[in-house]
């Protein structure tokens, strides 16, 4: 376990955020993962980008699949509704919720077994539907609570703790997520909770489907010599394009960085991403030019992180629907039900 | 050979191609039917194609009311050159057979029993037609005009129901009559008009509506008040979608502001179709899913997760023949075993069985409100007999008092007064606890939703004895269930006796024909329609009071007997098959035929078991 219990009373001079919720109001139950584990740092992230957006813990619902990763929220935003699934099947369900509920915020949690290997289908169909949601998967190559197999995004050669080779092609959900349509689409390092958090809150804020790859090292099966998912791997091989800050509201923008330096996207609810560019050639509205730069670095070895792609101007699958502006699952019976007398009617149609 | 001669009471099958628009022209020929005030029943026989090969419409005309099927064709409309052997054994002697004559007859392939109608239909279609489209289609309308001076039905019906289909192209109208005059004119000149079969005008379809049960499904869901409906195309239950998305785009769109109060997702598989449901009833909307047997095949281990996490679902079921292509376009009562006892672990789960359209809308609607009230997935069990053919039903009603019972929900008022909320907890020891909605409260009232692994309070544990209380708690609820869904339906003998007969969903028709037919005989047989499950306590008492009871049903292994022995430890020798199981619809004589052997009356009754 990474944390050890923490007492429910805190000091009454933590800092409350403009709800008046202190950080402690969106943490869950005490993990019962590995001491060290990179999904625990992902929580961490989750409870801090919440916290920071001032997002009512209970208007966001939490969906996961099975697995690790899908343990996981139980560990954050305890006053939020969860749902543990079935495996690889976490998309559906949050698809089903966001249409029942469109003023809900979706998180959904997965990993690298449950979003690339049973649920590779589900994942690329929530992407192409357009589905409201934050889709984080929390990636580390292998299958934990089975005791340490290869996942579908292993690399090609990449040594597991027995020393076996792995021969099949990985699967790049960054690729495909930017392929199959998703709006958002970023990815971390669990280990790099500066660049991990902003990522995190702008996907909230996202409309639309918001995917974000987040390498999260198992320290108990794939944090050795010969892992591509390591802490030492990733932090080596890793290819920041870019920094971001997350400024809610309409602020103006004061700090003064170098022409070309920094690049302002505007997302549909007003709220601004501020990206401090580290490539300065990188832009994050170019969807096929960013697929390119993906590939180009991942044949190199390099794993490039970062907001990777936006578009500002995204539509979701209530607007591709043309569902109600008022949540279906709030209707009553006179918004609903036609009556005796459109009955009738029918009837003698039928005749 | 004699001619059959009757009124009102005979069997007309039409031969086509699939495709050649002749579904629209042989359903025309059903509704006059009923337009006469005769009822009259059709089936459609259709092969897994969409161009090209033989399809067939069978209607059964009957004053006396008898809408299952019958066997036994007495005209023959062969309009396909493919299945003209098989469709001319078909005739029962005596019967006629009504054929495009443009062509010679094939050598040697004519019964001398039968009386052969011969129609240039071709030749009279190419002499007033030219555009390939219009040769195809009014051959359709020539040939209802023959057989409206052959079975002497009044053209005035057949005119209104062109302005009908037609309503405001008055030049398409105009061209249908003509069509249909041209065939009406040819036969009064050429051939002996009427023939022994004739539609006499009567007032025996009252005020009974003509539909499909896909249609009434969906019709059910929308009063229901289901919003979210997520499916993957299968046949035959395609159409129960098409029926929502149809009466939803009537009833639940906003006139101003074209909004839609309904959300209809065609999900990638049945897999995520049922996790779309499951999701968006957990969030508090109802929920739908249609598909068919292999369809909840693949849905197995999330049906399993909704019956544990209790979770409100409505399956409908159209049942058919499987797997596969082929059989598939064919009626079963296949899956009530499946169904049952879906998923892994210990589940059972609450079946509707209507028996037409009108209970498709009804217990569409019903298995919403049980949905909600046990938190339990329902499954709708309809078949293809049922949901792919249009019936004469009663009418749909509506109770406008009746309000959507959301059952056990607990609001954001009740919890912010500080009633107790524990997920799991039988607070009314009827099995059934309160839930939330998410995003109810601010600090009250969540919970984490997952398979089993939790206590009263929806906490994680993996103790065992918690397990347990919780599994006790679902058979409570199972209980419960006894009381909320439909009852069974009696219906007793003029005489006392001591056999019964035990039915479901679309053999009732057959079946209840099959008793008049046995009572006739002699044989008087105690009905009792099974309509749900869990069994009502009775079905216990109906088959404690005969000695001997017949489960009759359309599959191989006895599925619904299976059932009854199982869960009411039964006397599996009390309990007698009857079973048909071809993929056409189970007919009276059938069912009266096996009944009979069963008995070990006369040999005639095995002669007709064979038809």
């Amino acid at each position: 376990m990474t944390y050890l219990p923490k007492p429910k009373l805190h000091h009454p001079e933590l800092p409350k955020n403009d709800l008046g919720y202190t950080r402690r109001d969106y943490e869950g139950s005490i993990s019962t993962l590995c001491a060290g584990c990179g999904h625990d740092s992902i929580s961490a992230a989750i409870i801090h980008a919440c916290y920071e957006l001032a997002l009512p813990p209970h208007r966001i619902a939490k969906l996961s699949g099975i697995g690790c990763s899908s343990k996981t929220p139980t560990y954050f935003l305890g006053a939020s509704h969860g749902f543990n699934s079935v495996h690889g099947r976490m998309p559906s369900v949050l698809t089903g919720a966001a249409a029942a509920n469109r003023d809900l915020i979706y998180l959904g949690v997965s990993g690298d077994g449950d979003s690339a290997s049973i649920g590779l289908g589900q994942f690329a169909h929530a992407m192409r539907r357009g589905v409201n949601m934050t889709y984080i998967v929390e990636n580390n190559g292998v299958y934990g609570l089975t005791k340490g197999q290869f996942s579908a995004t292993a690399d090609r050669g990449a040594k597991n703790k027995k020393g076996a080779t792995n021969q099949d092609a990985p699967i790049d959900m960054i690729s495909m997520a930017m392929l199959l349509g998703a709006s958002f689409v970023g990815r971390s390092f669990s280990g790099d909770k500066t660049q991990l958090v902003p990522l995190i809150k702008a996907a909230l804020a996202h409309k639309g489907p918001a995917f974000i790859d987040v390498i999260s090292p198992c320290v108990t099966f794939n944090n050795h010599e010969g892992s591509t998912k390591s802490y030492d791997y990733v932090r080596e091989h890793n290819e920041a394009v870019n920094f971001l800050d997350v400024i809610l509201g309409r602020q103006e923008i004061t700090v003064d960085y170098s022409p070309g330096s920094v690049e302002v996207v505007r997302q549909h609810d007003g709220s601004l991403i501020k990206l401090r560019k580290i490539n300065s050639e990188y832009d994050v509205n170019d969807k096929i030019a960013a697929m390119e730069y993906v590939q180009k670095h991942q044949s190199k070895g390099e794993i490039v992180t970062g907001l990777l792609y936006v578009d500002s101007d995204s539509q979701d699958m209530h607007d591709h629907l043309g569902t109600s502006s008022t949540p279906l699952n709030a209707m009553d019976d006179a918004a609903l039900v036609p009556g005796s007398a459109a009955l009738a009617k029918l009837n003698a149609s039928l005749r | 050979m004699k001619p059959i001669e009757a009124v009102n009471d005979f069997v007309v099958k039409f031969a086509n191609v699939n495709g050649s628009g002749s579904a629209s022209a042989n359903q025309m020929f059903a509704k006059s039917i009923l337009r006469m005030g005769v009822p009259a029943t059709p089936r459609n026989i259709f092969p897994s194609n969409i161009q090209g090969l033989p399809t067939w419409y069978e209607i059964r005309v009957s004053e006396a009311g008898y809408l299952g099927a019958r066997g036994g064709v007495d005209l023959m409309v062969q309009m396909n050159p493919q299945t003209w052997n098989q469709d001319v054994a078909s005739i029962v002697p005596g019967g006629y057979l009504f054929h495009d004559s443009t062509r010679a007859l094939p050598h040697g392939s004519l019964r001398s029993d039968i009386n052969v109608i011969g129609v240039p239909l071709t030749q009279i279609t190419s002499a007033n037609y030219q555009l390939a489209r219009e040769l195809q289609l009014f051959k359709n309308v020539i040939y209802l005009g023959v057989l409206s001076a052959l079975l002497d039905i009044e053209p005035e019906v057949f005119e209104q129901l062109f302005a009908e289909q037609f309503k405001g192209k008055d030049k398409l109208i105009a061209a249908n009559v003509q069509a249909f005059k041209l065939g009406r004119t040819y036969a009064q000149e050429h051939l002996q008009c009427p023939i022994g079969l004739r539609v006499r005008r009567s007032d025996k379809v009252g005020d009974r509506i003509f539909v499909e049960g896909n249609s009434a499904v969906g019709l059910g869901m929308v009063y229901g008040g289901a919003t979210v409906c997520a499916w993957y195309p299968i046949t035959p239950s395609t159409s129960a979608v098409e029926g929502f998305t149809k009466w939803a785009t009537r009833f639940r769109v906003d006139a101003e502001t074209g909004e839609k109060k309904f959300a209809i997702i065609q999900a990638e598989d049945e897999l995520s179709s049922i996790g779309m449901v499951i999701g968006a009833g957990w969030n508090g909307a109802r929920a739908f899913t249609a598909t068919s047997g292999p369809g909840i095949s693949l849905m197995q281990e999330f049906i399993g997760l909704a019956y544990f996490a209790e979770i409100p679902a409505v399956l409908v079921d159209v049942q058919r023949a499987g797997p596969s292509t082929g059989m598939p376009t064919k009626t079963q009562q296949c899956d009530v075993l499946l169904c049952a006892y879906a998923s892994h672990g210990d589940t059972k789960h609450v079946l509707l069985f209507p028996r037409d359209a009108n209970e498709c809308f009804e217990f569409g609607a019903a298995a919403l409100d049980l949905a909600d009230r046990l938190q339990t997935p329902i499954f709708l069990l309809t078949d293809l007999d049922i949901g792919m053919n249009e019936r004469l039903v009663a009418p749909f009603a509506w109770d406008d008092s009746r309000h959507l019972d959301r059952g056990k929900v607990m609001t954001a008022e009740e919890l912010e007064a500080g009633r107790e909320f524990g997920r799991y907890t039988d607070v009314d020891g009827d099995g059934i606890a309160y839930r939330t909605y998410p995003g109810t409260h601010p600090t009250r009232g969540s919970f984490f939703t997952r398979g089993t692994s939790r206590d009263r309070k929806a906490i994680y544990t993996e103790d065992g004895a918690a397990y347990q209380d919780n599994m006790e708690r679902l058979l409570r609820k199972f209980e419960t269930a006894k009381s909320y869904v439909p009852t069974p339906l009696r219906k007793d003998a003029a005489k006392p006796t001591k056999l019964g007969a035990i039915y479901y969903g679309s053999t009732s028709d057959s079946m209840e024909e099959a008793t008049e037919i046995l009572a006739a005989d002699g044989v008087d047989i105690d009905l009792l329609r099974v309509r749900a499950f869990p069994f009502n306590k009775s079905v216990d008492d109906f088959i404690a009071a005969h000695e001997q009871v017949f489960v009759v049903e359309q599959n191989r292994d006895a599925q619904l007997r299976t059932l009854l022995i199982n869960e009411g430890d039964l006397n599996p020798r009390q309990l007698v098959r009857i079973l048909h199981y071809d993929g056409t619809p189970i007919t009276a004589r059938q069912i009266a035929g096996q009944i009979r052997t069963s008995l070990g009356l006369d040999k005639a009754a095995q002669k007709e078991a064979a038809e």
